[in-house]
Formats: structure tokens, sequence, C-alpha cells
């Protein structure tokens, strides 16, 4: 692991993740073993490496959705604040770091019954205290960018096609300023209009001084947005299943 | 979300009926704002556990702490029967899985919400019953119904009832035991896409106990397993239920039908 | 079997049983509009006929009190005349129409429009003493209710009243709370007595036989008839006097007088009635 500089905002450091299955008899699957690279602000990192290789487990791990089994995740907000190690935080402090440090486009939009579009792209912002009318006024100024019909912006997205749910799902990924940005295969299902958009998008996040991490299969977007690749084989447990 | 104090402290909850285990060693912290999910099959403890915090029972060991209003921590045992009772009914809420075990099915919709105010002592009937007005109609019931008891009502309307019933008196922390069990698919997702954005507006603090995991994923930032009345994971709730550890976790993940 | 021996006891119940029922009595005294449980004796008519009251008269009353018996108001029915010959036989005391004369009072349903004084005992008989059965069928949870003072629910019954009727439509067992603490059934009374039991002078006891429970109002005890700010307490009016006697202010029955659709309004309390058209005032049906 290379010295953080004061530019630093995240810090993946020997990090390691295996699954055990006990419904197939406890049967361990390694994923990844000491994982370790780090993003600058108003830089972009791809990760790199065929599927199946722990590209996705590693993010989900920044997010605090899978656990760490070995490491750590350092992540901070500015030149000045102390490292927080999401590895070891609590569900609380996990909680606080996704609404203050780390945000993420998933790959896919886990839609609420009855929740419209606009109401799940608003809700990051009012999370952090910004009043409902102003954090709806945004959330459909950033569907209207992604060329989303201002006639879905009232519905909810459970019966909206691949694009349109892919569009929503970004549209609250990026509709908040947060430090640290996720994004898996945030362009896989776009036609190529909306990956315009969203390669924009992500340009002005990186210009604002975001870190950003991705996964993009698109060799295009992928030319287009990374700064640097950092290649997932190398710490892959998998590599058998990969090849 | 970051307030520094617990709310409630669980602290080796235990309760035993005779020979047999309901809950066993449970301890937790619990935060404003935060809502945990209790998970396990019938018979795992989880609803003697919810009574059993929520002094509907006596436990057999172990000590519940809460914060009362004024900031300090009590132990729930040594509160006298008056202050329980008084935490209960302003303080705190129950919504019960069947909705005619929260409510009193044989008044109106209007004093079944009414009663916390005319508990306290308001004494304004106009008061009270345009704040039963505004409450029918945060819980999605027409106010025209206001003077018609629950028992004409539909199944999702009394529980809608019951919620507003609890939540009129500002509670703090609301105990729900399987607040959508018993209701159908559809009348179930209106009152979780409900119960959300009232626990989200309300910044309520809830201990929420079923044996629906997708219900678990919607409403709860935290998730509790039991089974055979102990704790088997704990854990952030989109973690527990998207990397399972315990054997058991893995199989109730494993055991849910996708659509 | 002597001739000295009498054939009952002194007011029918034995020393033991009176001295119960004393007992229970004193402590009603004592905590005014607390319910004292008592162990009911079986009396020689249904329950429903006023065993509680019977058995609280029978307890209080010595050879020297002058006992009226009234019910609905009036000394002359069924019930008011049985009673008052059981105790002018078992207790051989002097029995009166006149509420003036009577030292002891036993009613079923009124109080009288005469004053109370101090000295007199009102007797009520009470069906169903517990305010709060109503909404909460179990009598450990009421128990506590009174003990936390827990009396929500009593307002939850008068919101019912208003939402159905657009007005407090409780006209009789309407709920009072006692010196600002226990809330009572005043028994099946008008709500347009409740007024008269506020600061009286006379002792009031209320027996529940069935129920078996007594209560009290020891003299002079601040009585409230329950309400919202916004629905004020208001006795029944009545726009028209006294048939017979000419009375305002007073509560009146209606009296069916023929098959033609024919009514009289007279006043419920017979002796109040008769002692005015006495005095030579008249109404006019006269």
């Amino acid at each position: 692991m290379s010295e953080p500089s004061s530019a630093t905002r995240l810090i993946v450091d020997r990090v390691t993740k295996s699954f055990t299955n006990h419904l197939r008899g406890g049967v361990h699957l390694p994923v990844v073993a000491n994982v370790s690279f780090a993003v600058k602000a108003g830089e972009v990192v791809v990760l790199g490496g065929p599927s199946g290789v722990g590209k996705s487990s590693i993010l989900r791990m920044i997010t605090g959705n899978y656990g760490v089994e070995d490491g750590r995740i350092l992540m901070r907000r500015a030149d000045d604040e102390a490292f927080v190690d999401l590895a070891a935080a609590s569900p609380r402090e996990v909680i606080s770091l996704r609404r203050d440090v780390v945000g993420h486009v998933s790959q896919f939009l886990r839609a609420i019954p009855r929740v419209s579009a606009a109401e799940i792209v608003a809700e990051p912002l009012r999370e952090m205290g910004v009043p409902a009318e102003e954090a709806l006024a945004r959330a459909r100024r950033m569907l209207s960018r992604l060329n989303l019909p201002e006639a879905l912006f009232d519905l909810p997205p459970a019966t909206f096609s691949g694009g349109e749910k892919q569009r929503v799902n970004i549209a609250h990924g990026l509709i908040t300023d947060h430090p640290v940005l996720l994004l898996d295969e945030p362009t896989a299902s776009l036609d190529a209009e909306n990956r315009d958009v969203v390669c924009d998008l992500i340009a002005e996040k990186k210009a604002q001084g975001a870190a950003i991490l991705g996964i993009f299969h698109d060799e295009e977007v992928r030319a287009r947005v990374a700064d640097r690749i950092v290649d997932i084989s190398a710490f892959s447990m998998r590599k058998t299943a990969a090849a | 979300m970051t307030t520094d104090q617990p709310l409630l402290i669980a602290k080796g909850v235990t309760k035993h009926y005779g020979a047999r285990t309901g809950c066993e060693d449970v301890s937790f912290e619990l935060y404003p704002g935060e809502i945990l999910a209790v998970v396990g099959e019938s018979g795992s403890g989880k609803t003697t556990l919810l009574n059993g915090l929520s002094c509907r029972l006596p436990l057999t060991g172990g000590q519940v702490s809460y914060r009362m209003r004024d900031g300090t921590l009590r132990n729930l045992a040594s509160l006298t029967e008056a202050e329980r009772r008084f935490l209960m009914r302003t303080d705190w809420g129950f919504v019960h899985q069947n909705p005619a075990d929260g409510l009193r099915m044989r008044v109106s919709a209007g004093a079944n919400i009414g009663e916390r105010m005319m508990a306290v002592g308001v004494r304004h009937y106009g008061r009270i019953r345009e704040t039963a007005d505004d409450w029918l109609t945060r819980v999605e019931i027409n106010a025209g119904r206001i003077d018609e008891n629950p028992a004409s009502f539909s199944g999702g309307m009394r529980q809608r009832l019951q919620i507003a019933r609890n939540l009129v008196s500002h509670p703090r922390l609301v105990f729900m035991d399987e607040p959508t069990g018993g209701l159908d698919v559809s009348v179930q997702a209106r009152l979780l896409d409900l119960l959300r954005a009232l626990v989200g507006e309300m910044g309520l603090s809830a201990i929420l106990v079923t044996h629906d995991l997708a219900v678990a994923r919607l409403l709860s930032h935290r998730m509790m397993v039991m089974k055979d009345g102990r704790v088997v994971e704990t854990g952030l709730t989109d973690r527990v239920l998207d990397d399972p550890r315990h054997p058991y976790t893995q199989l109730l993940v494993a055991s849910i039908l996708e659509v | 079997m002597t001739g000295s021996l009498p054939a009952y006891n002194f007011a029918y119940l034995d020393e033991e049983t009176k001295r119960m029922i004393r007992r229970a009595i004193l402590k009603a005294v004592a905590i005014p509009g607390y319910q004292v449980p008592f162990a009911s004796r079986e009396m020689p008519m249904p329950y429903g006929w006023g065993t509680g009251g019977v058995q609280v008269t029978a307890s209080i009353i010595g050879p020297d009190d002058v006992l009226k018996v009234i019910d609905q108001g009036s000394d002359d029915t069924t019930n008011a005349v049985s009673i008052r010959a059981f105790f002018a036989n078992v207790a051989n005391v002097a029995v009166t129409t006149k509420t003036a004369e009577a030292t002891v009072i036993q009613t079923r349903h009124r109080i009288p429009e005469t004053p109370l004084r101090e000295g007199q005992t009102l007797v009520y008989q009470v069906p169903i003493p517990e305010p709060l059965r109503f909404l909460e069928p179990r009598e450990t949870e009421t128990r506590i209710m009174h003990a936390l003072e827990e009396y929500g629910l009593m307002h939850v019954k008068l919101y019912e009243d208003i939402a159905k009727n657009g007005h407090i439509a409780t006209t009789y067992a309407y709920p009072v709370k006692v010196e600002g603490r226990y809330v009572m059934d005043p028994s099946p009374i008008p709500k347009f007595d409740n007024p008269k039991m506020d600061d009286c002078p006379a002792l009031q006891l209320f027996g529940a036989g069935r129920e078996q429970r007594i209560y009290a109002i020891p003299p002079h005890t601040r009585i409230e008839s329950l309400d919202f700010e916004d629905h004020p307490f208001r006795v029944q009016e009545f726009d028209r006097p006294c048939g017979l006697c000419g009375a305002t202010g007073v509560y009146l029955d209606e009296i069916v007088t023929d098959d033609r659709g024919g009514r009289l309004y007279a006043c419920s309390d017979t002796d109040y009635c008769e002692e005015r058209r006495m005095a030579g005032h008249s109404g006019p049906a006269l």
C-alpha cells in the first residue's frame, strides 16, 4: 500500500473476504485476499478483471453491505479529517458513514411499494435533513437530466423497464455530494444517449472532488472515465472459477 | 440517528416459562430514531422478548433500562405501576398483530384515536375531534368514517387505525408485533409504506417483531435473528440479509421466495 | 321458644353481619367514592329489588329512626311499599312519606326535591357500581384504573355520546368525581339530581347487593359531574311547570292519562308535590 496523501479519501488495506455456506455442509468459498488500493479526491479508479473475480464483493464491503473478514477500509470526508475504519464500524456508524461519506449506485434498484420514483431519488437528501419540497425538486431535476419521461416521476418504479429503473437508481446514487462514490455497472442497461449523461455526471462529481470507485464492463465508458484501473485478478481467490 | 445516548438498553434479558425457555440472555442497545427488527420463526422467542422489553411480561432475569423524557435512564423494573402505565400510554406505542387486541372495538374510530389524549387530561371535545380527524387522514382512512366502530372496518383499515391510536401521543418508542401479519399482500404494501413514512417523519424508534424478512429489510436499520430463544446473529439489516453468517440465518434467507 | 324472644333479629340481619357491613360503610365514608367490597347476604327479596340498599339500611337503622322509602321519587310504588313494610315489620321503626320527617331515606333512582339536612342519611340502591364497566369488562383492570386515577376512559364514553348525538346524551347514572379523586357512578338517578349531591349536608350511602359493593359520600363533599370544556355539564330543563302543583325547577314525570294521547307532566317526587298542594299551590292540569 502506498503512503496516503492528503487527498486520499478511501484506503482499502489488505482486505480479505470469503463465504462459508452452511447449507452446503459448511463449504468455504474464498473470494479475495489482501486487497489493497487507495482512491484520492478527484480521481476515478476502476476495478478490473473478469467477472466473478470479486469486484462487486469489494464494492459491497466498502458500502458495509458485506462484512469484512480481515483488513481495514478507511475513509474520510476531507483532507484534514481522521480516517474511519468501516470494517470495524458498528451498524450505527456504518449508517452514518453511508449518509455522510460513502454513496453508491448499485446494480439493481430495490423498489419500495407505492413510493414514487421522485420520492426514492429524494430520499438520500431527506435523510441529510433537506426539506421535503427542495429535495423533491432536486430529485425531479436529476431525473429530467437522465431523460426519464416526466410522466414517470410520480409512479412507483416497480413496473418500469430495466433502463428506466437503472436511471432512477443512478439519480438516487448521484443526487448527494458524497466524498466517496461507488458505482457498480451504472451504465449496463442504458442506451448511448443516457450513457453519455452518466459519463458527464461522473465527470462533474470528479471535478467536484469526489473519490470515485467503479466497475464498468463497457470498454468505451471505462476508457472515458477511468484514471486508473486496479486489476482485482491479482487478489482473487477464485482464479479457477474465473479462468 | 447519531444521537449519542441509547434510548433503551437490554442486558441479559431472560424469560423462562417454568422449565421452558422463552428467551435467553438477550442484550442490545436501541438508539433514538433506530428501527430494530427481531426475526425468527414461530416459537423462536421473539414475541416473548418483545413482551418482556415492553413490561407486558415479568422477566426471569436481566434488566431493561429506558431513557425517560427528562434524560434519566431508569430500570423499568424499578418504575412504579403508575409510572409504567403512564409510559405505556404516552411515550410508548404497542402495535399488535391482531388489531382487535389493540383497539376498542365497541367505540368509534375517533374515540379510539382520542383515548390517549383524554388519558392525559385533554378535556376539549373539539380539539380531540380535530386531532382524530387529522390522524385518520394521515393513516389514509376517510375522515367521514370517524364515528364508525372499527368492527365495520377491513383488516387493513383496523391496523392503520391501531397505528394512529398509538402515534397520536407522539411516542418515542413503538413496539410492533407482526404488524403486517394476516393482511393481504397489497394491503401489507400500503401499510408498510405508511409505517415507513410515519416512522421517518416522526423520528420514532421501534422494535419490530416479524417473521417476514422483506418487512425487516424495508423498515429496519438493524436486525436480530433469534432461534430457540437466543440471538444467533445481529447486525446491519442489509448485511445480515445479504451476507448471513450463522447457519440458521443462511437457512432463513435461502427460504425466501423471490419474485 | 319463649314469648320474650323476637321472631327476627332487629332489622332482619344478624349482629355479626351488621357489624361487617358497618365496617364496610366506615371505610367507604373514610375514602369517599371508593367501592368497598362486602359479603352481601341473601335477602328475602330478589336481586334488583334493592338488596344492597336494604342491607345498608338494616345495618344503620335504630329503633328511633324514621324511615322513608322512595322508588323513582314515589312513596307508593310496589318496591317502596314492600321495603317500607319490611322494615316496619322486622325493625318496628316509624315510617313516613315526608322527606323532612325522615332520618333514613332509602331510594331508587331519585334524590328528593326537598333539600336534605344534616343528620339525615340517604341510602341508594345500586345495580352496577362500576362506572368504568361500560368500556372495561375486567374488574382487575378497573380496580387498577381507580387506584392510579386513570379516568381517561370515562371521557371516551362522553366523547362517544357527543359524537353520536351532538351532545352528552347520558341522562342518568351520569358519572361524577368525588372530592377530586374517585370517579363514581351515582346509581341510575337522573343527571338532574347530580348537583344535589354536591356539598350535601346529609350522609349518602350506596349499596350494590348483587355486585357486593358499598360506597359513600360524607356530608359536604365536593361532587363534580364529568364534562368537556366545550360541552359543559347541564341538567335537564323542563319547559312547563308540574301539572298538579305548579312547581318549576323540579324533575317531572310524563304520565299518560287516557287512551286518546292525553299526557300529564307532574313532579316525580310525590311527597314534594303533595306538600305543595296542601300548602295551596296548584298546577295548570287542575
